[in-house]
Formats: C-alpha cells, structure tokens, sequence
C-alpha cells in the first residue's frame, strides 16, 4: 500500500478516552500492514501523549478537547497529540528520564522517554497560551516487503 | 460503566498473588492502587506476585502505580516479584530500568517458590 491517508480525532479530556485514541489511532495504522510490536509500540506512543495532555495539559479537568492527528506517507505514519491547556514551562527538564512535574500523583516519568525511544522522530511545541503539540514519526517497514 | 481492567487477588500464606487483566493506564491505574493498597494495609501479606499473564496493554502510568505499590512493600520489609509478562509489558519494564530492581520468574509457582526461599 501506498499514498497519503489521514485521519483526526477530537474527544473530551477524560481519561477513558485514552484508550479510545490509542485503538482508534491502532486500527488506521493497521492499513500499513505493521508488525505486532510496531503496534504496540504506536498504542504505547498515542497513550502517553494523550494521557500528558489530559495530566498536565488540563489538570485532570475534563472540559478540555485533545486532538490527535495521523498521516501515512507511504510507509510513514506521522502523529500529532494536541491540546490547549496549560503549557510546558521547562522542555529540556520535562524530558529528562524520571522526572516528573506530578510526583504526588505517582508518575513515573517514562512518558517522554517511551516516546522517544519507540518513534523515529520526536518534537514538542509549547507555549504557555497556545497548549502543547507533540509530533512524532515512525517508519514501518511492511512485513510483506520484509518476505519478498 | 464497563472497566478494561480487572485486578484479582488471592492470598497464599503471607503472599499476596495479583492478578491483571486487560490494559492498565492512566484511567485504571487508580482501580489497582485502591486494591493493592487496601489488601497489603490490611492483610496480612510480607511479599507480592504481581501476575501479568492477561495483561495485554500497559504504558507508563502503569509504571507509576507498579513502582508505588513496590515502595510500599519494600518499606514493609516484603518482596514484590513478577511474572508471565507478555512482550511488550516486559519492554517497557526494561526500557524504565524497573527490570533492574524487580525480580521476574516465568510462572506463578516459580515466583511464589522463589519468595518462600528470600521469607
């Protein structure tokens, strides 16, 4: 399969709309044909971003919309996690392994790092009036192409 | 409302077994915190097996809550262990560096064997 394809998402803040995004956000990528692992590792990815937006983005409060979009580009997917709420104030802090603005809500400071480390690329754009943006890409390499 | 999580526990001397199914994240992290809490606080349990064979999905607020539940018991003197982790569970153990801390067996007797040799 190849060509471009897209699809967006806008839900309420609530936290049992995350798993809705990662399986909604699982089943278009499905099109590209992707390993089980490469699925996971997307559901893990759409998850977080989500679950950030709705923590630390609205502060747990549930009138908030958070927006995830998706894009094939061929093999690509491209993802992008947004909300309006607050901003992040310290990015290079925010990503650093373990480290969490919410101790007392017992985080465990991987959100950032699982991100990164399952994605081929990784960005974050905030402001303090405009929100948070994650974008993210990652290749999958078809399993049929894989065989051939 | 329908949870995607469901937690089971079983006592076995003074081992609490946990049991998880489903997908634990964010929204039903708080279901085992509440139940691990309760049941470590007022039980009598020194150690836990947190049992993973049905879960299929978790990310890092189920780090979260797995770390604060293993503080707890540690800071009573007990053990946690894990086992039967699927894949992709197992990754986001090792990728967090949880794997170095908790000890993981392959099957519940093994876990629970293991923890009646450290008691």
């Amino acid at each position: 399969m190849s060509g471009h394809n897209h699809m967006k998402l806008s839900f309420a803040s609530r936290s049992e709309n995350e798993s809705f995004a990662r399986v909604s956000v699982a089943a278009f990528v499905s099109q590209l044909d992707p390993t089980l692992e490469q699925l996971d590792e997307i559901k893990t990815v759409v998850s977080e971003a989500v679950t950030n937006a709705i923590i630390h983005g609205y502060d747990g409060r549930t009138d908030g919309i958070v927006t995830v979009e998706a894009e094939i580009d061929g093999d690509t997917i491209s993802l992008s996690v947004s909300d309006q709420g607050r901003g992040i104030e310290d990015l290079d802090l925010a990503r650093q392994p373990l480290y969490t603005s919410r101790p007392e809500l017992e985080r465990s400071g991987m959100g950032f790092t699982i991100m990164e480390n399952f994605m081929d690329e990784f960005d974050v754009v905030s402001s303090e009036a405009g929100g948070t943006s994650l974008r993210m890409k990652k290749r999958i390499e078809s399993k049929k192409a894989l065989f051939n | 409302m329908k949870m995607s999580l469901q937690v089971e526990l079983e006592q076995q001397r003074n081992v609490l077994i946990v049991r998880l199914r489903g997908e634990l994240d964010h929204h039903t992290a708080d279901i085992v915190r509440y139940k691990m809490e309760d049941a470590i606080l007022r039980g009598r349990c020194d150690h836990v097996v947190l049992s993973l064979k049905d879960l299929q999905f978790m990310d890092s607020s189920g780090l979260g809550v797995i770390l604060g539940r293993y503080k707890l018991i540690k800071g009573r003197g007990g053990k946690m262990v894990v086992c039967d982790t699927q894949p992709s569970v197992k990754r986001l153990f090792e990728l967090s560096g949880l794997f170095k801390i908790l000890s993981f067996y392959d099957s519940e007797r093994s876990a629970v064997a293991g923890l009646e040799v450290v008691s």
